[in-house]
């Protein structure tokens, strides 16, 4: 390298260059910042402490555990056992109580829905929404209307073992695609459809005359097992009341006449197994108190 | 590819019967590396075509039967290349100047603008998927899940890749007063490249992917890319190796730094066995957690060595240039540099704290983290401090302002970086929007950045133009853009934040405050706030090919400013 006192200064700062140029350009002979240095070092410094107090390095079959015996796992346990502290008093009287002691205990029912509200919105509120309004396909739940009955028991049988699910338990009950099997012909479905319809007296669309008549007959002859000669639904069968203008799959003349020609069969999981019973419990009981549980 | 038969700048036939190109009469001889190289383009185009007959997919056939319209082009272009050249060689000087080799450097330039709105589109686009799903469309090939990919390897890749291997055969001739090494081979580094992020591309697009983040590529388009790796590693060393200086420029140092630990990434990640070489699937050799730990041994570095170092190397070059100063300090940039390499590659395992990875790697990759602080600080030192005496040009200067700017950015991230790197703050921060936030601070203000510097201060150099078209224009993409990155990174802040609060609210019985379907409604403002940050940036760089368009298209001057004055500054001693 060039002699430092032969090098050219730089006019500006008044610092030497290196001396060498690469394409115009040089370099300046200016030392390290003294506060860059500085915190360079105390760095170093902490990381070197770190390592005495927390595990750190690698040896042959081990490693340096620290001063502080500090270990990931044990500090997950005693986060776990911190929280199931604070929910002691409560988890163990709601393992133990039944579905009425929980509703007839104000401070138990509070905790349950606690419970419940936080277990529905990351297990249940992907299809029946965050405030369990539920959405086409998926039943709202703040309503007073249960395709498979809204007492106590009866929610809870049903988040256990499911509608339709795998689970042998679950519920069954088909809507049969009456339309798309040949069961009936298609003058009929559109005709029981509108008799469906004026059920819970909805409009009729304009330009269509209902055979309202003929729609009764057939209703009469194919729905009424289920549904029930006023049409008023049946829990056991998971039939739903046709005449309380509620309507899962939407109430448009065409969706009812889609629900009559291909049949409709939603599908719920069952969540015994993937939730503890306590947790089912308490989505029961949250369930049940948003405002239709019988 | 036709730009290759007029890309060779100066093409002055020389004497003397023992060049290369020449036999003993002085006739046009076919070279070793030409006849070689077509020959295994011939051979290449034959084995794809088998490949593809038997190929046990669509997409893979498809790409055996690119890579044979390729190999078959590249024969084509190589042999019309030399039935079209003078008998001798390009010379490697010219009256005692250097004969620089600017064409690959051209077309890299103009690939990574292109690639650069490519990518900027795509992260438009699944920017505005995450606020309004809808936009999927419901079709495998617009889904989120592979157009992310596209987006982060386009940008990366496709645009940053471009912009270091064109500075970098620029800066290296030019350091180096040496032209290009090699004939045949800086072409092949630039177009092979490219042709790997088509094969990319296209098979993220067709559902090709090894899923790995930032390594999605399957096994033959990660072969394919070790060797025009392992050529621009030739070309870059022996072109350092013919220099003209005594001292090899910083700027070399770390692009030479990026070159070698990409490739041993590259090779340490993707070590897998196909599973029969007429399928595009292939099994990684690592597992588990060892698996984790050198996915992250790789993501982290390629930010350390293909986004920080490479990027710093332009940096090295371009703002002393631009600024017409000399660098700050050269102790400095000697420390700095070798304090970065040795400490970045350390920090990986700060991406799996709180995983299934052994807490020792754990504190290592933490601590490493912020060891790693001031060592990244220094090259933002150099690059701000080599504007003292030269800071009035911002006013004037908006590719100066743009590169200025860019250290600002690349200062805060690499302080971000090691802040939530430690533990207490990563067990809020991680799987939040935060980290997006931070990666675009400096992927948009650093990395793009200076990218935008040097493509506007190439342009004019390589096609012998006095200046830009518009130093206007430039000033419109620095503010709209500018506008842009702070709406991103301002929206993701405060979206990571309170996606990480929300997510360990819990109530004072003891439960969840928030479901997490919740935190994700809570992010749908922000994420349409983000979706506009990126529309203003692509905006930005969408003046930029404009300006650049018209700056090639204006008449060349006589004598190109490359910025190579006497420096004024600069006294003798006493």
């Amino acid at each position: 390298m060039a002699d430092i006192h032969k090098n050219e200064v730089d006019a500006v700062s008044g610092v030497s260059t290196t001396g060498h140029e690469w394409d115009g350009i040089r370099e300046l002979n200016n030392p390290l910042p003294r506060w860059w240095l500085w915190t360079f070092y105390a760095c170093i410094v902490w990381a070197v402490l770190y390592w005495i107090a927390y595990p750190a390095w690698p040896l042959v079959s081990s490693y340096t555990y620290g001063v502080l015996g500090w270990k990931s796992r044990d500090a997950v346990q005693v986060q776990l056992a911190d929280l199931r502290a604070q929910r002691a008093v409560f988890a163990d009287k709601l393992a133990a109580a039944s579905l009425t002691e929980i509703e007839s205990n104000p401070e138990l029912l509070s905790f349950a829905r606690a419970q419940g509200r936080a277990a529905f919105g990351d297990n249940c509120a992907p299809c029946h929404g965050s405030g369990a309004a539920g959405s086409p396909g998926y039943p709202n739940l703040n309503d007073d209307d249960w395709l498979w009955g809204g007492s106590l028991e009866q929610i809870q049988q049903t988040i256990l073992h499911g509608i339709r699910s795998t689970d042998p338990d679950a519920h069954v009950g088909d809507m049969m695609a009456f339309g798309r099997d040949g069961i009936l012909p298609r003058p009929e479905v559109v005709a029981v459809a509108d008799y469906v319809r004026s059920l819970s007296n909805l409009p009729v669309p304009q330009g269509v005359t209902p055979d309202l008549a003929k729609g009764k007959e057939v209703f009469d002859a194919n729905c009424a097992a289920c549904h029930g000669p006023d049409g008023k639904g049946n829990p056991e069968l998971g039939a739903p009341n046709l005449t309380d203008g509620i309507w899962l799959y939407g109430s448009g003349r065409d969706n009812v006449i889609a629900s009559i020609t291909n049949g409709r069969a939603g599908i719920m999981p069952a969540w015994a197994g993937r939730l503890d019973p306590t947790t089912v419990k308490a989505l029961t009981v949250y369930v049940h108190s948003l405002g239709g549980g019988r | 590819m036709s730009q290759l038969n007029s890309s060779d700048g100066q093409e002055v036939s020389g004497s003397g019967a023992t060049e290369p190109g020449v036999d003993q009469s002085g006739r046009k001889k076919m070279t070793f590396g030409e006849g070689g190289l077509a020959i295994v383009f011939a051979i290449l185009a034959l084995s794809c075509i088998t490949i593809a007959a038997k190929a046990q997919d669509t997409a893979y056939a498809f790409h055996a039967y690119l890579s044979a319209f390729a190999s078959i082009a590249a024969v084509f272009v190589i042999l019309n290349r030399y039935v079209d050249r003078p008998a001798a060689l390009p010379p490697l000087e010219i009256d005692g100047k250097p004969n620089y080799n600017f064409g690959p450097v051209k077309f890299a330039t103009i690939a990574a603008v292109f690639w650069g709105i490519a990518g900027f589109t795509i992260g438009v686009i699944i920017a505005f998927q995450l606020a309004f799903p809808a936009l999927n469309f419901d079709l495998p090939w617009t889904a989120f899940g592979r157009l992310r990919p596209l987006h982060t390897s386009a940008v990366i890749f496709a645009f940053g890749g471009n912009v270091l291997i064109g500075t970098s055969f620029y800066v290296v001739q030019r350091t180096s007063r040496a032209r290009l090494a090699g004939y045949l081979a800086p072409w092949f580094v630039v177009l092979g490249y490219n042709f790997f992020i088509v094969i990319a591309g296209t098979g993220y697009l067709l559902g090709i992917t090894q899923s790995k983040e930032y390594a999605e590529p399957e096994w033959y388009a990660d072969l394919w890319l070790t060797v025009v790796w392992v050529a621009y590693l030739l070309v870059f060393l022996a072109t350092i190796w013919r220099r003209r200086e005594p001292h090899i420029y910083v700027a070399n140092w770390f692009y030479l730094a990026f070159i070698v630990t990409i490739a041993m990434l590259h090779l340490g990640n993707n070590a897998s066995i196909p599973v029969s070489v007429f399928s595009p699937k292939s099994y990684i050799v690592w597992s588990g957690v060892q698996d984790a730990m050198v996915q992250w041994w790789y993501g982290h570095n390629a930010v350390g060595f293909f986004l920080t170092a490479g990027f710093l190397a332009i940096m090295y070059y371009f703002i002393p240039k631009r600024a017409d100063r000399p660098v700050y300090s050269y102790r400095l940039s000697i420390v700095h540099f070798w304090a970065l390499i040795f400490i970045y590659i350390w920090a990986g395992p700060h991406h799996l704290h709180y995983t299934a990875l052994p807490d020792w790697a754990q504190t290592l990759g933490m601590t490493f983290s912020i060891i790693l602080w001031m060592p990244s600080w220094g090259g933002m030192i150099n690059g701000l401090m080599t504007l003292s005496g030269a800071w009035d040009k911002l006013r004037t200067d908006p590719v100066l302002r743009m590169m200025v700017v860019s250290v600002a950015f690349y200062g805060m991230s690499t302080f971000e970086g090691p802040m939530m790197s430690v533990k207490a703050v990563n067990s809020l921060s991680h799987y939040t929007d935060w980290t997006i936030g931070h990666v675009h601070s400096g992927a948009l203000g650093w990395v793009a950045y200076i990218s935008f510097g040097a493509v506007y201060c190439l342009v004019p150099w390589l096609w012998n133009k006095k200046q830009l078209y518009s130093l206007k224009l430039v000033n419109w993409h620095f503010w709209i853009s500018t506008i842009g990155i702070v709406f991103y990174i301002s929206a993701m802040w405060v979206a990571g934040i309170l996606q990480g609060l929300m997510w360990r609210a819990y109530t004072s019985l003891g439960f969840l405050e928030y479901s997490f379907i919740e935190t994700v409604e809570a992010m749908h403002p922000f994420y349409i706030i983000r979706a506009v940050g990126g529309v203003l940036f692509l905006i930005g760089a969408l003046l930029m090919a404009f300006n650049i368009y018209m700056t090639i298209r204006e008449p060349e001057t006589a004598e190109a400013d490359t910025g190579v004055r006497a420096n004024p500054s600069l006294v003798p001693a006493e």
